[in-house]
């Protein structure tokens, strides 16, 4: 909403600085969001001068050379002017040398085909006074005094105030209902409202010949229609127009721009129509048909529903009621008797029609929110005194006062504001008195009451303020600068972090602890994710959420995994030639149910290495390892080993992995995850070459089973034997395999085994491999001697032999 | 004897003196003190003495001895820390080099960095942090906070639609009447997560993320919120931060307001060189999330009678995540946080 300043001192004019008034009506709710300058860049230069010769130009057919008196004590000075209408004896608007124009030049001294000219006569669109270049000067009247500044007679020098008004608060979209909020924020006087004076409105309930027949009183409370003849029609004078362009309106003709100004003035639009183009002189408000088709003023056909409302006349749908009217009884320049209406709408149904048909105007942005009934006669009395006085029309009958409304208007309502409640609420007292003045000041009836007040609520405010808590904000948002911080005094309460949220942290840190960058992918993906990861049908990550309104097809559905985004993630960054990456991704992944309104969602911890272990190091000769799957399974070891999570991994493949090289991660005997080399064929589809292996763990899974308090186990200060094995067994024996041997003949003896080399070559044989394990033995009362370990060691190698068909090497 | 005892003294503590290494010392060591040396025979021999000399000569040898083994001791460990030296400084290394072997470097997105931060002030507060689902029934996300039938936000230029009655959640806000039919007040919880709209340029993304808080208590007032904004801010954006209120309107407040930060970029809307502050574009204020005190409505929507209007009131609020670490980390494009750039990821976390 913008609102030129010196209209809105029009109705308060408060005695503060322009930025002053910004600060109170900004923290009060009515948000300024721009202040603009409209119109010359500074008064200075802008002078009222009368034209004494006006010559031909001696070498251009287009030129006049001009004398122009620029007041009192100065030399009449030459400006030539390019105006096919200047002559001498004419009243202008003269602006001199030195002084900025509305764009902000400054304006110099000129010579023109050789005649020097000190100025420029003006025309209106040149002071911001019009929206289309002017044919010519603008002339004066002749009683204005040569010299006079050009800001005492004309509107070219405004500030214009951009206001957000929230949703709740139509009445805002007026001038007055923002003074109104002025008047309240800061005490300055509120003029009386413009409709106040209604006494040029004819008497009685009708207009000779005019029918007017509300059909769907359900969503028209209330029509309202006056008529005019002997209208003439033309230009607004300038001072109009001039209001309506700083408020970011083109002006047409006097009756269309006396619409739009009354509208900006008291928030309610209203519609004028030709009443000798309307068909019968009848209106008839009624819902549409289903595929009703109307020509709006627009130039366009618009397909209407049964939910929507047309406004009819003898040969059909003339208007789109609140939205738009049509072209057909629209006002012209012969038009010479004309019908105001102004209608209630339900705001609702309104909004809805806009939406459906994708059609906004001022007047449907207005109705939409829900107007009161009672302005509809206020915009009415407005635009009669407009009327009259800008278009010389004299009054044709009475009001005619239809719908629900005018015959059953709406009652009051009375709520009840207890004081104590405002201060609980607010945290803030607030005197009974002051509220009873800011309530009052806003428009609203206030009785005292035994505990409070009893405050009557204005039409203009009935869909806002519907409850206490709607008072308690009224009388608190013109003191929010007052509230004092506090804090709550909470009872029984703290504040935690639960140990999923702090297990989740601790994993992700693993990864970051070892060097992973962690991305932040889009939820959204493409359904030929799918196939791009070579999903086979009936594997449950292809259950998409689908999106029934995406904003592109690549994000038309919700991923079921982390690895597409993260693959995304590592093609945007090869492109851009970032390197050996080591990127993980935690985030939401979901898989739409059958039968079930919301899908299953879980967080989904990712990882994807692609390049080199690690960028090549003056210390180390070897060439940096590309990253493979052990790459991946090491990371993935840090952060399961990170929450202490008893995990393995079984060998097992994925559709989107190396079919060798791949895993499922199971945490205890429950699935988890995968780990691998991603599938040389999905490496192709993100165009990715080279290393390139993956990780993801259902992470809500896998913190269930982190081991969050860790039981104390007694150090022996008994020393443990180590011994190494290397064992010889054939190529297809897993790891896991040879240590599940060692370990089940073990026994007590035997703390820990793991594998520290791997062996292929001539010495073990074609198909076999060595792996050297290395045995840790430990006694908690004792110092073991050889001898304790030896037979320990028999039935290890003898197991060995036994289940994995291992033997002793060398 | 005791004169020939002095003279050992004197010239056996010289000779140590002068000695200028630890071979040297070695050599002193046995020819001083050694099974042949001169003061241990003599030592040995103190019983032939006549008894009258015996106990002073035995004490005066003894000290003697004892005081030479003294000084050769030190003098040792002067040599040798001397030699380690000399030692040391020929085993010197470039220090300039890098580590080795290279310990890369991760880092958390700014995002989840900004998240864990904001998670963190709260829980300090005296939040506790709930997460929450985002595939949302209509119930939740728009009914059960007193959005009217025809709200704007419901429209499907706004909200994506996943079905007629379930969306992608359009903000954290449904996990306030989900968090309080899960646990009686008194109720402190913050809960951050994903969120989406429709809605996509510099300033806009599909998806982001908020953090909503919500407090519920007998007395919970505006003023409450103002101290709990005001010390969060001052923890995220600085000591010197003050925190205003404006009046503002959401469905599911009432009273609603706008918080907004004193800029941390200027001096009151002007930088030093006199241009106007690009981050709070002059107006000394920087606004960073929408608040107010829990509509009565929204409690009507609570599956459980405790959540009485008459009896409980609270404030809730929710802020972007994104914002905040835009504000704060001066991003200039929130898009960059969905790209990914390597070259973005590593100047955070």
């Amino acid at each position: 909403m913008k609102v030129p300043y010196s209209w809105l001192r029009e109705y308060s004019a408060p005695d503060l600085t322009l930025s002053e008034l910004e600060h109170v009506l900004t923290l009060s709710g009515t948000k300024v969001e721009s202040i603009q300058h409209h119109g010359i860049g500074a008064p200075e230069g802008f002078v009222v001068g009368k034209v004494l010769t006006c010559e031909q130009h001696p070498d251009a057919d287009r030129l006049r050379v001009t004398t122009v008196d620029v007041g009192e004590g100065e030399e009449p000075q030459q400006i030539v002017c390019g105006a096919p209408n200047v002559a001498a004896g004419q009243t202008v608007a003269v602006v001199r040398p030195g002084a900025i124009m509305p764009d902000g030049t400054k304006l110099k001294k000129a010579k023109l085909r050789g005649v020097a000219s000190l100025g420029m006569i003006l025309s209106e669109d040149e002071l911001g006074l019009a929206g289309e270049r002017a044919g010519g000067i603008m002339v004066l009247d002749d009683d204005l005094v040569a010299g006079t500044p050009l800001v005492d007679v004309l509107p070219v020098f405004d500030e214009v105030i951009e206001f957000e008004i929230t949703p709740n608060r139509p009445d805002c979209l007026g001038v007055y209902g923002i003074a109104r909020e002025v008047h309240a924020a800061t005490g300055a006087a509120l003029a009386p409202a413009p409709w106040a004076d209604d006494s040029a409105a004819g008497s009685g309930s009708e207009i000779p010949g005019v029918t007017i027949n509300v059909e769907a009183p359900e969503l028209n409370p209330r029509f309202t229609a006056r008529a005019f003849e002997n209208v003439t029609i033309g230009p607004s004078p300038i001072w109009l127009k001039a209001r309506l362009l700083a408020a970011g309106m083109r002006p047409i003709s006097n009756v269309v721009d006396i619409t739009n100004y009354t509208m900006l003035l008291t928030g309610h639009p209203l519609h004028a129509f030709d009443l000798d183009e309307v068909a019968g002189a009848t209106l008839t408000i009624r819902r549409a048909h289903d595929g009703e088709q109307v020509d709006t003023l627009d130039g366009q056909t618009r397909t209407l529903d049964a939910d929507m409302v047309v406004i009819e006349d003898a040969e059909g749908p003339t208007s789109i009621a609140g939205v738009m009217g049509g072209a057909r009884s629209e006002v012209s320049e012969t038009t010479t008797r004309v019908l105001m209406e102004v209608a209630t709408w339900v705001g609702d149904n309104i909004q809805r029609t806009s939406n459906k048909l994708a059609l906004r105007s001022e007047a449907s942005g207005r109705n939409e929110k829900g107007l009161a009934p009672e302005q509809a006669l206020e915009a009415q009395a407005v635009a009669t005194g407009l009327m009259l006085e800008l278009t010389g029309a004299t009054v044709l009958g009475g009001t005619i006062d239809a719908g629900p409304f005018a015959a059953d208007p709406w009652p009051e309502v009375t709520l009840r504001l207890r004081e104590a409640r405002v201060e609980g609420i607010l945290g803030l007292a607030i005197p009974r008195a002051e509220q009873a003045a800011t309530l009052t000041a806003l428009g609203f009836g206030v009785a005292d009451a035994p505990d409070g007040l009893d405050v009557t609520v204005p039409g203009f405010r009935r869909n806002d303020v519907t409850r206490e808590a709607d008072l308690v904000e009224e009388v608190g948002r013109f003191d929010l600068d007052k509230l004092p911080a506090t804090l709550p005094k909470r009872r029984g309460t703290a504040g935690r972090m639960p140990l999923d949220a702090r297990l989740r942290r601790r994993a992700v840190d693993a990864l970051i602890g070892r060097g992973a960058y962690e991305i932040v992918g889009w939820s959204f993906t493409e359904p030929g994710v799918a196939d791009k990861l070579r999903l086979p049908e009936g594997d449950p990550r292809r259950s998409f959420v689908a999106l029934q309104n995406p904003m592109s097809e690549d994000h038309s559905v919700l991923r079921t995994t982390v690895l597409g985004s993260l693959l995304d993630a590592t093609r945007f960054n090869v492109a851009r030639g970032n390197a050996d990456l080591r990127l993980i991704e935690q985030g939401a992944v979901y898989v739409a149910r059958e039968g079930e309104q919301l899908p299953h969602e879980h967080r989904a911890l990712g990882a994807v290495l692609h390049g080199r272990s690690s960028a090549p190091s003056w210390g180390d000769e070897r060439a940096p390892r590309p990253l493979d799957f052990f790459a991946a399974k090491g990371l993935l070891a840090a952060t399961l080993d990170a929450l202490r999570v008893d995990w393995s991994v079984r060998a097992e493949a994925q559709p989107f992995l190396h079919p060798g090289r791949s895993a499922t991660v199971l945490a205890g005997d429950e699935v988890v995850g995968w780990v691998g080399e991603v599938h040389p064929l999905v490496a192709r589809a993100w165009e990715l070459e080279g290393a390139l292996a993956a990780f993801e763990l259902d992470l809500d899974r896998v913190v269930a089973h982190a081991v969050a308090v860790p039981y104390f186990r007694d150090l022996t200060s008994f020393p443990p034997v180590r011994q190494d094995l290397a064992v010889i067994v054939a190529e297809d024996v897993a790891a896991d395999d040879v240590l599940r041997a060692v370990r089940g003949a073990g026994g007590k003896l035997l703390d820990g085994v793991r594998v520290f080399d791997v062996y292929r070559g001539a010495q073990v044989g074609e198909g076999r491999k060595s792996l050297a394990l290395a045995l840790t033995f430990q006694a908690p009362d004792r110092t073991l001697s050889d001898e304790d370990v030896a037979p320990v060691r028999d039935k290890v190698v003898a197991a060995l032999a036994k289940h994995v068909g291992g033997e002793l090497r060398g | 004897m005791l004169e020939r005892i002095e003279e050992i003294h004197d010239e056996g503590l010289g000779a140590i003196d002068a000695a200028g290494s630890t071979e040297q010392l070695e050599e002193l060591r046995v020819r001083l003190l050694g099974r042949k040396a001169e003061l241990p025979n003599l030592l040995r021999g103190v019983g032939e003495l006549p008894p009258q000399e015996r106990g002073q000569v035995g004490k005066r040898a003894n000290e003697v001895r004892k005081a030479l083994e003294a000084r050769l001791t030190a003098a040792v460990e002067r040599l040798d820390a001397s030699e380690l030296d000399a030692k040391l400084i020929t085993d010197r290394v470039d220090v300039t080099l890098p580590g080795d072997p290279l310990q890369p470097v991760g880092r958390l997105h700014l995002i989840t960095q900004t998240w864990r931060e904001l998670e963190d002030v709260f829980v300090g507060l005296g939040f506790t942090v709930v997460e929450g689902n985002e595939v949302e029934t209509v119930h939740y996300n728009f009914d059960a906070l007193n959005h009217d039938p025809t709200h704007p936000a419901r429209g499907r230029t706004d909200t994506f639609y996943v079905a007629q009655d379930t969306v992608l959640r359009t903000h954290t806000s449904p996990m306030q009447v989900r968090a309080m039919e899960a646990a009686p007040p008194p109720l402190y919880v913050v809960i951050p997560g994903r969120v989406y709209r429709r809605d996509s340029d510099a300033t806009h993304t599909p998806q982001f993320h908020q953090v909503e808080g919500l407090a519920v208590d007998e007395d919970i007032t505006l003023a409450d919120l103002k101290g709990t904004l005001l010390e969060f801010s001052r923890q995220i954006f600085g000591d010197e931060r003050d925190v205003r209120l404006r009046g503002h309107f959401f469905p599911f407040t009432e009273p609603s307001v706008e918080v907004d930060v004193s800029c941390f970029n200027c001096n009151d809307g002007w930088m030093k060189d006199g241009s106007r502050c690009p981050l709070c574009r002059g107006e000394g204020w920087i606004e960073i999330l929408g608040a107010g005190e829990v509509d009565p409505n929204v409690y009507s929507y609570v599956n459980d009678d405790r959540y009485d209007p008459e009896k409980v009131q609270g404030f809730a609020w929710g802020m972007g995540i994104e914002r905040i670490a835009f504000l704060k980390h001066g991003v200039a494009d929130l898009r960059l946080f969905y790209e990914n750039d390597l070259r973005f990821l590593e100047q955070f976390g």
